[in-house]
């Protein structure tokens, strides 16, 4: 028998304008990256653009949050181990009324608090700091144990790269916290399938990936990654059953650049610059929709 | 959350009777649960050799073993500090040092999170165990690293002291312990504070500055040349970082010479910091940086390497002998 969390009224039924909400949180993720990268004039656009629907599904649906309180301690967390698709997350926090759009404007200019990667201390919203890949799932980790030493109760999201999963550090967590029963820490792998230097696969394989959590003592479970509905039950239901006590890790199925046709299909866009015309098409073609399912 | 921890092992005899300085790490950090601060720990496979398991035993719920994960334990213990935990992890210097040097900048220091890092046996005191297992290197890395207190006590009760006076330090602290069979400076409920060196004695031919597990031996060989007849003093300058400048620029405007002395490679550490003020302040006192000279220890027990290397308190007053005659 599952126990009802506080926030049970979300194992119900998803309805089309909670769909369509995300639907549009996804793309707003997507155009506020576009914009912000005009800015620094160069960026991870398609790192951002494969997890629009995670960031979506987390801030709008999943994630316990107060408006205008993000040292709330009741709060659930969020980490990114891919911290360098943090211009996607950034938005969401102006959204949330974390800090004002005047800094999100700023983006990466001098003194400005805003980064490629996100920084803690500067940045109210952001649970962590990351840049180097492989430090967040145990940061994870960290904070389920503390809220277990001092009695305080929140879900722990972790968003890892596919090519993380090439990190010993990420592995030492997982095996760190099966053990210690860390039953609300939830990974997300956004299994976009590139990272810098070409495929995953090709650089050093991963696969295969459900088995290697699952044999580390993790429930896993995965999903189309751009498919809000689906993301959003998935994630529904691992925080309706408080009982549990294995860790889960969600493998989203995404694909890198997603929304832009030319990023999806060239594999050299985990960094890089449009120039102003070729924002425009990029713009037009994320309205144009087709993107979140 | 922890194994099974058997009294009767030896592992855990051996902290009785072998190592009674670790026995301050533990004590002053259940005194402190005691009192209400939001204390954890966390040890890498080494509750045994720290000599944690004494708070794992009382409180087991705020333990947790990480297993031989040491990176993995530094940044988990930044994830612990936000939430409000004061998290003290503790593993051998060198791995904490040199393997977890990212994490320490990273998710530590640069997060600004109240973590407390423990590193023990540093130093050449893991003897024959080899190099994998010395840090001699720690001291300068770790000074390095923005908003990261140094210290480095030189007893179990200055260890006790600092621990204790850590819980109103908002900062991310190093602390660099040995390896519990140092012999007592100091008496049980010693002062201490971060920054401020303690000054054993003035003395017009040469000043001796020594930290950690230095400060015994150093104190030994200011005993004989005192009794020599030699005008030398001592300053225990246990907080690397933020470094005590006024107490060194006191001693070099009262000494000829300024010596030194650390378990600790001369480049970058204690020696190098000392440096960086006497030349800052364009002092006219000589420095000496007496220490491992920038190689790897050879292999040997312990105590037969703090001869070899002149880190004993003959080898201490030897040195400082041919220096000032």
């Amino acid at each position: 028998m599952k126990s009802r969390s506080p926030s049970s009224d979300l194992a119900t039924l998803l309805d089309p304008s909670r769909v369509a909400l995300l639907r549009e949180k996804a793309e707003f993720v997507r155009l506020e990256t576009l914009r912000l990268i005009q800015i620094a004039k160069v960026g991870h656009y398609s790192s951002v653009f494969s997890c629009a629907e995670i960031f979506a599904t987390l801030y709008y649906d999943a994630m316990r949050l107060r408006r205008g309180e993000p040292q709330w301690p009741g709060r659930d967390r969020f980490l990114m181990g891919k911290g360098h698709a943090a211009v996607g997350l950034y938005p969401l926090l102006v959204d949330w009324g974390f800090f004002s759009k005047d800094i999100l404007d700023g983006y990466t200019r001098l003194g400005n608090p805003l980064g490629d990667h996100p920084d803690m201390r500067k940045v109210p919203g952001i649970d962590f700091s990351s840049g180097s890949i492989g430090h967040a799932l145990s940061g994870g980790l960290g904070m389920v144990l503390g809220g277990r030493a001092t009695k305080q109760r929140f879900d722990v999201y972790v968003l890892l790269g596919d090519g993380e999963m090439q990190e010993g550090q990420v592995w030492e967590a997982a095996l760190s916290a099966a053990h210690h029963k860390a039953g609300n820490l939830i990974a997300i792998v956004d299994r976009n399938g590139y990272q810098l230097d070409g495929q995953v696969n090709d650089i050093i394989g991963i696969e295969p990936l459900a088995g290697k959590w699952s044999a580390f003592g993790w429930q896993v479970h995965e999903v189309d990654g751009h498919d809000v509905a689906a993301l959003s039950t998935l994630l529904r239901s691992i925080k309706t059953d408080t009982n549990r006590t294995q860790p889960v890790c969600v493998i989203a199925r995404t694909s890198k650049g997603k929304g832009v046709s030319y990023m999806e299909t060239e594999p050299g866009w985990h960094l890089g610059y449009l120039a102003p015309a070729d924002e425009a098409l990029a713009a037009e073609e994320i309205k144009r929709g087709g993107t979140s399912q | 959350m922890n194994g099974p921890i058997d009294p009767n092992s030896w592992q855990y005899r051996q902290i009785n009777a072998r190592a009674p300085g670790l026995s301050y790490l533990s004590n002053a950090l259940i005194e402190l649960v005691e009192e209400g601060h939001p204390v954890v720990a966390g040890t890498a496979d080494l509750q045994y050799s720290n000599g944690l398991v004494r708070f794992a035993q009382r409180f087991p719920e705020r333990f947790t073993q990480f297993g031989i994960s040491e990176q993995n334990m530094v940044s988990a213990a930044a994830g612990m500090a936000t939430t409000g935990a004061m998290p003290f992890v503790a593993t051998f210097a060198s791995f904490l040092a040199l393997l977890c040097c990212e994490q320490i900048r990273t998710d530590v220091a640069y997060s600004a999170l109240p973590v407390r890092l423990i590193g023990h046996h540093a130093g050449i005191s893991l003897g024959f165990y080899g190099t994998s297992h010395h840090a001699t290197e720690d001291l300068a890395i770790m000074r390095s690293i923005a908003d990261l207190t140094v210290v480095a006590p030189a007893d179990g009760p200055q260890l006790a002291a600092a621990v204790r006076a850590s819980v109103t330090h908002a900062q991310p602290i190093y602390f660099r312990i040995g390896r519990g069979q140092e012999p007592k400076v100091y008496d049980d409920g010693v002062d201490f504070k971060f920054g401020q060196a303690v000054v054993h004695a003035e003395g017009s031919e040469l000043t001796m500055i020594a930290c950690g597990s230095m400060v015994h031996p150093s104190r030994e060989a200011f005993r004989t040349l005192r009794a020599a007849g030699k005008s030398v003093g001592l300053i225990d300058m246990h907080t690397i970082k933020p470094l005590d400048t006024n107490a060194i620029l006191s001693a070099a405007a009262k000494s000829r010479v300024i010596m030194t002395i650390e378990e600790h490679n001369i480049v970058g550490g204690l020696g190098g910091a000392v440096a960086e003020v006497l030349a800052e302040a364009g002092s006219p006192a000589r420095l000496v940086r007496h220490g491992i000279r920038d190689e790897y220890s050879l292999i040997a027990p312990p105590t037969h390497l703090y001869r070899h290397y002149q880190l004993d308190a003959a080898g201490i007053e030897a040195a400082i002998r041919e220096t000032i005659g």
